[in-house]
Parts: structure tokens; sequence; C-alpha cells
């Protein structure tokens, strides 16, 4: 498989404080990895300087072997191309789900209202959400409404997803619903980096896993490896957490 | 002495035309400061330092200085300096932009209440900002701002009254003038005061259907 996403040296610094220190790894197309570590180690930093909502100070990202971190590159259209998941959802308020899906297509891609329907109605079809075209995202659960905002990003058509706990913010009896539409979506072969504190789908769906400490990355392999012989005592004892909770 | 009903009927038509004036009056106010009043509340929040700062200045100038002063500004000051506008044109442009910098901070709050994740989840899809403000911020801004601006509309309708003192024929101006002719000034005030409140119920019966009509699920400013 080809390599999507490469990404070298990336810093990035909030005033003094040195949030990615020289961040280096590569995603192969169709992979998912996950990317753990504790509060405040720069995870979301990671994937917010992976689309410039977080612009980086330095370093080069490849997105298809063009760098897109140069002043010149037109970051709209890359933006387009990696959808952003979040943790708190962040749909759209005043439109209702199909709007909401529509959106993208529509506003974005500059397709007919009559495409970007089409488009919608495919997308919501693929999270298991038909019935409720016509909701209110506040008149959803938070799980529904994850599944929403995963359909808004594939709606797109994006060539990766970059995930932020997509779970955090969710009750845990919903978490299941949201990690099986994704687990589906990487068995059909999307990539998407996932940053996440479910250490069972880093292991059983993920083909990669970055552990990220301190702006660094600590270790990072085959997660059925990992998990098993991490190879740092940084890795082994925030994995130690886990394994103590679950 | 005629009763007052039949003084009423009477001086009817002279006061429905100072009522139409008023109407006309109010809706090309209204409309002008909506339009402005969005245009500025925008800007206060989402242009450059440099603009923020002339926008600030400007609204904060204009809600300093009482909307007499602005009218016969433009009235008087501006004919002064040979540009003469007829009364009806003057008040329009006076009262309009003093109910926009009004409108204007109705706005900038409505925008400031929606949640930064909405633009953000924009921007992340590649909208760019000027789109994002117009797809994403203002329809909400628009429903937002509902409540507050509707007091305002209802406010400017009554105020428009002051165009009386450039000799604009508007519903005050009527009255004082039927009063004056029949020495029934008490009278005359008096249909005044029921006409605008019959207007003003209407306006604010307008708004309120309004309000409803565009309401959704989960969209109103937190209490
Ligand atoms: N906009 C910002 N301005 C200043 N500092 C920031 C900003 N965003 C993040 N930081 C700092 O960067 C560091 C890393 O934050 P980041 O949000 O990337 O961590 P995280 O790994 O995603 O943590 P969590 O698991 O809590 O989400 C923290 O020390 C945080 O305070
Ligand atoms: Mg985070």
């Amino acid at each position: 498989m080809s390599t999507i996403l490469e990404v070298k040296h990336l810093t990035k610094k909030f005033d003094d404080n040195e949030v990615l220190k020289d961040v280096s790894f590569e995603l192969k197309k169709g992979e998912t990895l996950a990317v753990i570590g504790s509060s405040g180690s720069g995870k979301s930093t990671l994937l917010r300087c992976l689309n410039h909502l977080s612009p980086p100070d330095s370093g080069q990202i490849l997105l298809e072997g063009v760098n897109i971190n140069t002043p010149e590159i037109d970051i709209n259209s890359i933006r387009a191309d990696m959808g952003f998941v979040f943790q708190d959802f962040n749909l759209f308020t005043h439109l209702n789900i199909l709007e909401n899906v529509m959106f993208g297509p529509l506003r974005v891609r500059g397709l007919s209202k009559k495409q970007a329907r089409q488009i919608a109605a495919a997308e919501i079809k693929r999270v298991g959400m038909i019935d409720k075209i016509d909701s209110y995202p506040a008149q959803l659960s938070g799980g529904q409404q994850q599944r929403i905002s995963i359909a808004r990003a594939l709606a797109l058509k994006p060539k990766l997803i970059l995930f932020d706990e997509p779970t955090s913010a969710l009750d845990p009896e919903l978490t299941g619903e949201v990690l099986s539409v994704m687990t589906a979506l990487a068995n059909e072969g999307m990539t998407a980096i996932v940053v996440t504190h479910e250490m069972g789908f880093a292991r059983s769906v993920a083909d990669k896993v970055i552990f990220i400490d301190q702006g660094l990355i600590v270790e990072q392999g085959e997660p059925k490896i990992m998990f098993a012989t991490p190879r740092h005592e940084r890795t082994r004892l925030f994995l130690s957490n886990f394994v103590r909770l679950e | 002495m005629v009763s007052f009903f039949d003084y009423a009927i009477e001086i009817l038509p002279e006061m429905l035309s100072g009522a139409w004036v008023t109407l006309q009056l109010s809706v090309v106010c209204i409309t002008v400061g909506i339009f402005f009043g969005m245009i500025l509340g925008v800007a206060r929040v989402y242009s450059s330092k440099f603009i923020y700062w002339i926008v600030t200045a400007y609204v904060e100038f204009l809600r300093g200085t009482p909307c007499l002063l602005q009218l016969f500004f433009i009235y008087y000051g501006l004919g002064d300096m040979g540009l003469l506008l007829k009364p009806i044109l003057a008040a329009g442009i006076a009262l309009g932009i003093n109910t926009s910098v009004y409108q204007a901070e109705y706005f900038r709050g409505a925008i400031q209440s929606i949640k930064p994740g909405q633009m953000v989840a924009a921007r992340s899809m590649g909208l760019s900002k000027w789109k994002s403000i117009r797809y994403v911020i203002l329809p909400q801004a628009l429903r937002l701002v509902i409540p507050s601006s509707s007091n305002e509309i209802i406010y400017m309708f009554k105020y428009t009254s002051v165009a009386f003192a450039v000799g604009v024929p508007e519903l005050l101006a009527q009255a004082d003038l039927t009063g004056a002719m029949n020495f029934r000034y008490f009278e005359s005030y008096v249909v005044a005061a029921i006409i605008y409140t019959i207007m003003v119920f209407a306006v604010a019966k307008i708004m309120s259907t309004i309000e409803k009509k565009v309401t959704i699920p989960g969209l109103q400013l937190a209490q």
C-alpha cells in the first residue's frame, strides 16, 4: 500500500510551552493509526497541526507526497480532504441531520443540492441514522450526534479522517455504537488517525499505534506487540493504568 | 361641541395618513438598522484589529449622542453645508443610522453567544472564514438576535416620532396639527396614542410570529 501521509520533524510551541517536539511518523493508505497518551501530552495539538487548525511551527507534512506545511498551500482544499471529528461533535445547531451532512458537498465542494442530498443520504445510511434525517442535533443522543458528525466528515470524500477522542464526551453505554461505526470504516479501508483512550479499540482495530508523551513519540508500532511487550518504561506505566481500569 | 367619537372620526383621515408615514419611515429605518447592524456586529467580532477599532469608535460615538442631535445634524447641519435633504429622507437616514448601532450590539451579543466549535467545525471542513460566517454564524445569529432585536424595532417604531421635529408629517405631527386647528389637543393626542398602541401591538405580534416560525430545537440563548 502507498504512503498517504508522512510527517517529518513537526514542532509546535504555545509561547514557551513546547507541545510538539520533533514528531515524525507515516501512514499508509487504508491504515488506522491510534494515538494514545496521557492528558496534555499533545495529541489534540498534533491533529490540529495536521490540518492547520493550529499551524505548526516547523516540520513537513506530506500528503500524498506534497508538503502542505508551506505558506503557498491552499489550506482550505487540504482541510476538505482531511475530515475532522471532534470530541464534542460540533454539529451545526441550525441545520437538521440531512442538512448537516449535505453541508460539505454543497458549501465546500460546490455540488448541486440534488447531488449533495444523494451523497448525504448514503453517508447517513452508512452510520445507521436514516430514520433521523429530519431531526435537529439537539434532539439526538451524544452517540447519535457523533455518528452524524462522522457522516458529515465522510460526505466530503476525504483522503483521511482525524478523530479527536470521538467517544470521550459520551456516556459509557453510548461509546459502543460510535466505535462500531469506526470499526466498520476501518474495515472498509478508510484511512484514519484516532486519538483515543479506548485501548480496546486501539488494540483490536488499529493497524499501528503511537504513544506520545510530553510532545514526543516515545514508542510506535503494531498494537498487539506494543500492548503485550512495551519497550519503554513510560509506555509500560501508561498502559498499566488501563489494565487496572479494564 | 361634537363628541370624542365624532371628532375622532372627523380627524381620522389625517391621522391615518400620519400613521402611514410613520409606518413607511419605520420600515425604512428598521430595515436599514438591521442590515447595517448585522454588518457592524460581524465586523466587531470578526474583523482585523484596525477595522474593529474604527467600528467600535463609530458605534460608541453614535450611542453616546442623542438621536435628536443626530437628526438635526443631518437635516440642518448638512443643510447648512449645502446638502439639503427632504425631511423624510433626513429622518430615514438619521434614525436608520441610530438604530443600526443598537442592532449592532445585539448582533455582537448573539454572535458571541454561539459556541466557538461551530466556527471551528466549518473551518475544519475547508470553508473560508467569510463563507463560514455566511452559512453557519449568521443563520444562527439572526435567530438568536430576534428577542432583543424586536425590542429595538418596537422602540424605533415609536421613536420615529422625533421626525416631527424636522417637519415630517408622521402620526405625532398630524395629532399636533389637528389639535391646533380644532383647539382639541387632548383628543387628538388620545387618538394618536390609540393608533400607536394598535400598530405597536401588531408589530410585536409579527415579531413573535416570526420568532416562533424560525425557531429550531436547541438553538436559543442560554438563560
Ligand atoms: N491554544 C492553546 N494555547 C496555549 N496552550 C495550548 C493550546 N492548546 C493546547 N495547549 C497546551 O498544549 C498542551 C497539549 O495540549 P493538547 O490539547 O494537545 O493535549 P492532549 O494530549 O490532547 O490532552 P487531552 O487528553 O487532555 O485532550 C497542554 O499543555 C495545553 O495546555
Ligand atoms: Mg485532546
